[in-house]
């Protein structure tokens, strides 16, 4: 599924502009715990969480993630998007809370894998 | 990949702006060389978990990394408090990190863990008052 879908399908906020969201996501995984997600993500999938600082973004990089959405209206960092621009790392937000979020991406057929 | 190359990276304690740099800059690396990506995925894991290691704990600290047509060695010393119990900071979920970091979602005591399952050696040494090395290795001709 492309990325692209699920911002229309969701009604995601995009936070970083001018973004090629046409890319892949293959899979799903949440949590808020760096360590975690550093540990059992897997490449290509969507992140959600509700950590809001810039290393989220170097955890996403590092994972090769599709990108990151942030639950409950939360707001990025500044020093967030710049990075996630320069990383082009998508970061995107949903008034939902994360276990509305993901029932909603698992609907749409995303799993964790 | 026949190919050897070496170098290092320096760490500063408390700069989270940073965090993940070293690791991004050696999985670049790896990627340039030509590493499975399997084994890329193994070495920056251990390597992202390190260096935040040396940033929430230390005042400072060093990458070091060697990559041979055998293996990828990386050497990361710090001048910290140092582990006064490196069994139970093994442990998984032992973490004495401060609230503030683990609000940013570090300090779940997860990290040596990771760095463990993901290598194929590691050795932690510590002093206390002086600092941690620790010293891992994933071996590159396994599966080739």
């Amino acid at each position: 599924m492309k990325l692209q879908e699920l911002v229309n399908s969701l009604s995601l906020e995009v936070k970083t502009p001018g973004m090629d969201l046409n890319r892949e996501v293959t899979g799903g995984y949440a949590s808020d715990l760096l360590s975690d997600v550093i540990g059992n993500a897997k490449e290509g999938s969507i992140w959600i969480t509700l950590q809001v600082h810039l290393n989220i973004v170097a955890v996403a990089s590092l994972k090769g993630l599709a990108g990151i959405i942030l639950v409950n209206n939360r707001m990025p960092d500044g020093d967030t998007l710049k990075k996630a621009s320069e990383e082009n790392i998508p970061v995107m937000t949903s008034p939902l809370a994360a276990f509305e979020l993901i029932g909603r991406l698992y609907t749409l057929g995303l799993r964790c894998r | 990949m026949n190919k050897s190359t070496e170098g290092v990276f320096f760490l500063t304690g408390k700069d989270f702006a940073k965090a993940g740099v070293a690791s991004s800059n050696l999985k670049a690396i790896l990627e340039g060389m030509g590493v499975q990506p399997d084994i890329i995925r193994r070495a920056a894991i251990a390597a992202f978990e390190a260096e935040v290691n040396v940033i929430i704990y230390a005042v400072a600290g060093m990458m070091h990394y060697s990559i041979t047509s055998g293996m990828i060695k990386i050497i990361v010393q710090d001048m910290g408090p140092g582990i006064p119990d490196i069994k139970l900071a093994m442990t998984e979920g032992y973490s004495t990190a401060p609230d503030y970091i683990r609000e940013m979602g570090f300090g779940s005591g997860m990290g040596l863990p990771n760095i463990k399952r993901s290598t194929d050696k590691l050795t932690v040494n510590s002093v206390v008052g002086e600092g941690t090395t620790l010293e891992f290795i994933i071996n590159l001709n396994k599966t080739a």
